[in-house]
């Protein structure tokens, strides 16, 4: 029973988003009450360190940690903001059960965990137990995301787990296994300052991680030439020495293309392919074809862009690639991350100082998570669900027989496809908000409504959890101790700065305790976060990603360490793939041919425009925390839509009218931005509002058959003027989901 | 005390807004942001400027104050007005060069950027340049930026006829030693558009 128990606006009125506007305590400060907790910012992957200001068991406040080394007391809007989410009015304070036509009614936490223990046997007893789904977050700190995986594997024994870093990194993560033998950026972000050339490719640095700008700019101050591939002008590709406004999906065609071009002009490095890769050349013959003027037709760009993009990149003494989601979110995703890997690796520029390769991550333990557990093909220590001796290891680490371990479940969006199709009729989700984040809202929508059961861990009432059956009110990042693994693969402690407000209680208190009513309270007695990373330690000794090393001691002594970290007295590896060795058993990295082909749905007569989605820089994912916070509303207060005035004067449209965009799924309402920034053929819409205002509603349900990421960027839609909407949804306030 | 002086440098700034956010947690004025983020013009073009109080060493707000509301620390940090004595008269409003002052009605009083005096004083950096992720805002020494930087700071202006030196430098081009604004004739015909340099169409075409 998971539709919404109520109207819409009577569940905004009662647990919002409503705006959080004013510090608790009021803006003038009590200094001489106060003390700082020296931690980390909740949001993107760099992890920024920032100091909390705490007067009482309250955060009020924050102070830049300048002395943390990677940003070095900077800070993005939505760090500077982030406490405003601490004593919010939203906040839930208590478990919650739907109440059909009157919304949510507070309950107990012993009936609510006894409800949810019972749902998930009644359910799995009557369907089996692959019929109880989990979907987890990359937004959760390592002991989570290895209690979550544990929770699934042991407890409830589903095969179907998996997590919303299957919306982010899974592409970048499948290329970079394939390439290079392993999952994590090679190098850390002070060798970008070292590169005499940098890559940008789909990566909106500015908005999505703007303290990498600073890495940027004083590269340049050292004379290195920046190249930036991105169908929108993005803040830095104005200051790039080149920018390419790729077609959105036409990637392959740059890349490939750049490599036609060094391999014709020699600059290649011939001893380093030799010595440390396998598969040139079948790489070399798959981009023969890639002329500038074939390349050029793909990518959507005049070719003299890609010979100058070869030029600058080609003949370099150092260099550094960066990719972000901009080419990771595809049908052909992996594809793409491997043509930009195969430029890096021609070149020899890997694993030494000023030379390597980046994926950045979007979410605050998008590295961390994905390595625990959390996602349907793994176990901890990035070992394989698949492979008989990781399953032997970690079902020994768990003291469980290996054959109860399930095998590898669905991905995020077939495990939704599932409930929509009745085979999974229980979910239990934390740190997801799929009805935002997912493609082709609608049918999120009719999957959820479908549930027999839903149960949900969250801080607010996400648009998600109005679809839950109990909501279990759990806790935010500040107010529980654990640690999360950078984009550069750092791992690096978040402090507890206050407890949780009275009611609500720590995620993994939660989890723990509903494995307890499952029967498996042996394998869930921890006693604290620690515990639980010390057997996560464990769980990786051996594995790729090896935190076996690693102490929440050792990393305060040293500023977070980088896995692998195999013994205690192991520094760490901040540089992976020194002196030519790379993770596969070979020992070398693997060249792999990609051919270009079209993305799922390209643009036609009925559906002539592209569409693109991102994000900007006052907000963050599914906005269920920054859409909460007065000053970032106030910012960007509602999504809108960039049109190039070519296009927009075709269509009639002017800067500030509302417009129509509609794709074969579904439509939105927003204001046109009128921009030159864009491509003629292209428009762009972020995606952090849900409902009406939500552009998942016209995103493509198509996955990347490698890594099942979907294909955001880049659907058919067409544009047309529209009157300004009037209905209940439209009313709302522009945080929740309405138009202004 | 090392001293550190404040240098802008446009040219690295991706109109982020943290200055925004991170002024307004100034303890001098906590909750309301003084400092101005600029979006040139979106249509066109990306640009953005910050633009903080940029302390003249001869500051006309305070010499056109009929009310003497404005005063200069020792350490060259023009305050924002004392509120006993502001008129509301907006003189320093509109003789402001750089167009900072503001006059805000709900504290009843002109008020702008005063250099984070609280954390400044004391020998930490601003708000504002603490957390810029773009080091478009920086405090630090001189040595530092010429050492580390391509351009060059300067903080000598000439608008029209009017002279100004300023405590706060902004980073250009190696050959400049002057920032010169002045006016121009508006033609009855105007002259041939410029080229315009962020539109993506033009670069898809002209590149062909």
């Amino acid at each position: 029973m998971a539709k919404l128990p109520c109207p819409l606006p009577e569940i905004v009125h009662q647990f919002g988003p409503s705006l959080h506007t004013i510090p608790s305590g009021g803006w003038v400060r009590n200094p001489q009450d106060e003390h700082l907790v020296k931690t980390h910012c909740c949001f993107c992957g760099q992890q920024c360190g920032i100091q909390l200001r705490v007067n009482n068991n309250k955060v009020v406040g924050f102070e830049p940690w300048e002395d943390w080394p990677f940003n070095q007391g900077k800070l993005c809007p939505k760090g500077i903001k982030r406490y405003m989410q601490d004593e919010h009015p939203d906040r839930l304070t208590s478990p919650l059960q739907r109440v059909e036509g009157k919304g949510f009614a507070p309950i107990a936490w012993d009936a609510a965990l006894d409800r949810v223990a019972a749902e998930i046997q009644r359910i799995q007893g009557k369907y089996g137990k692959d019929s109880f789904a989990v979907l987890t977050g990359a937004s959760l700190v390592n002991e989570k995301a290895y209690l979550m995986g544990k929770f699934a594997r042991v407890a409830l024994q589903t095969a179907n787990i998996d997590y919303n870093g299957r919306l982010c990194m899974v592409s970048s993560a499948t290329a970079s296994k394939k390439v290079f033998g392993i999952d994590r950026s090679a190098n850390p972000w002070s060798d970008i300052v070292l590169a005499d050339v940098i890559l940008a490719a789909g990566a909106n640095i500015s908005e999505t991680s703007p303290i990498t700008t600073d890495y940027f700019w004083r590269a340049r101050d050292r004379g290195a030439k920046i190249i930036v591939i991105d169908p929108r002008m993005t803040p830095i590709a104005r200051n790039a020495d080149l920018y390419i406004p790729v077609r959105s999906g036409g990637d392959i065609g740059i890349f490939n293309g750049m490599l036609h071009i060094m391999i014709q002009r020699g600059w290649i490095d011939h001893d380093f392919i030799a010595q440390h890769t396998t598969g040139f050349e079948e790489v070399a013959r798959s981009v023969e074809k890639y002329t500038p003027e074939y390349a050029a037709r793909i990518a959507g760009v005049p070719p003299a862009m890609i010979i100058r993009a070869a030029e600058l990149f080609g003949p370099a003494r150092t260099s550094f690639v960066l990719h972000a989601k901009g080419i990771e979110h595809h049908s052909k995703g992996v594809e793409n991350c491997i043509a930009a890997m195969s430029l890096v690796l021609a070149s020899g520029r890997i694993g030494r100082e000023g030379c390597g390769y980046a994926m950045i991550t979007g979410q605050g333990n998008g590295q961390g998570a994905r390595e625990q557990g959390g996602k349907c093909d793994q176990l901890p220590g990035n070992r394989d669900i698949s492979n008989p001796e990781h399953r032997k290891y970690i079902a020994e680490v768990w003291g469980v027989p290996e054959e109860s371990i399930p095998q590898k479940g669905l991905s995020a969006i077939p495990l939704v496809e599932a409930i929509h199709e009745g085979k999974i009729k229980g979910l239990i989700s934390i740190c997801f908000n799929p009805i935002v984040s997912l493609p082709d809202a609608n049918f999120t929508r009719a999957a959820f409504e479908k549930l027999e059961f839903y149960a949900n861990i969250d801080f607010f009432l996400s648009e998600t959890s109005r679809y839950a059956d109990i909501v279990l009110a759990g806790s935010l990042m500040e107010e529980d101790e654990g640690t999360t693994t950078n984009t550069e693969g750092r791992v690096i402690r978040h402090r507890k700065a206050v407890l949780p407000p009275e009611g609500a209680r720590e995620d993994w208190k939660i989890i723990c305790d509903i494995a307890r009513r499952l029967g498996h309270g042996d394998k869930f007695n921890f006693s604290g976060t620690e515990e639980i990373f010390n057997e996560l330690r464990v769980a990786t000794k051996g594995g790729v990603s090896d935190y076996f090393g690693i102490t929440w001691d050792k990393i305060e002594k040293n500023n977070g360490v980088c896995w692998p970290c195999p013994t205690p007295e192991h520094p760490g590896t901040p540089r992976l793939y020194e002196n030519g060795k790379f993770g596969h058993p070979d020992g070398k990295a693997h060249f792999i041919p990609v051919d270009w082909r079209p993305s799922a749905e390209m643009p036609d007569p009925e559906y002539p425009i592209i569409l693109t989605t991102g994000r900007v820089v006052a907000h963050f994912l599914s906005g269920t925390q920054t859409r909460r916070i007065g000053a970032l509303i106030d910012q960007t207060p509602q999504p809108f839509c960039e049109i190039h005035p070519v296009l927009a004067t075709k269509l009639g449209i002017a800067d500030g009218d509302y417009v129509k965009v509609e794709s074969r799924r579904g439509s939105v309402v927003v204001h046109a931005m009128v921009v030159k920034t864009i491509r003629p053929d292209t428009v762009f819409i972020p995606w952090h509002w849900p409902l009406d205002r939500s552009v998942n509603n016209l995103t493509v349900r198509a996955l990347d058959p490698q890594s099942f990421i979907p294909e955001y960027k880049i659907c058919a839609v067409r544009v047309s003027k529209a009157d300004a909407p009037h209905d209940a949804i439209a009313s709302l306030e522009v945080q929740a989901g309405g138009v202004r | 005390m090392i001293r550190r002086e404040f240098f802008i440098d446009y040219s690295r700034c991706i109109g982020c807004k943290a200055c925004v956010q991170a002024c307004a947690e100034c303890d001098t004025h906590r909750g309301t942001s003084m400092i101005h983020l600029e979006t040139i013009e979106r249509r066109d073009t990306l640009q953005t400027a910050p633009q903080i109080c940029m302390h003249c060493d001869n500051p006309v707000c305070a010499r056109v104050c009929p009310a003497d509301a404005i005063k200069k620390t020792p350490d060259g940090v023009v305050q924002s007005s004392l509120k006993p004595r502001c008129i509301a008269c907006s003189n320093c409003v509109v003789s402001c060069p750089f167009g900072v002052p503001k006059y805000m009605a709900e504290f009843e009083q002109m008020m702008k950027c005063d250099m984070c005096y609280d954390r400044s004083s004391i020998g930490k950096k601003p708000m504002c340049a603490t957390v810029c992720p773009s080091g478009a805002l920086t405090y630090t020494t001189m040595e530092e930026m010429q050492r580390t930087r391509p351009g060059i700071p300067v903080n000598s202006w000439k608008f029209g006829g009017e002279e100004v030196t300023t405590k706060v430098y902004v980073m250009v081009p190696r050959e400049t030693t002057r920032v010169e604004i002045d006016l121009i004739q508006i033609q009855p015909t105007p002259p041939a558009l410029p080229a315009d340099p962020y539109d993506v169409a033009l670069m898809l075409e002209m590149a062909q």
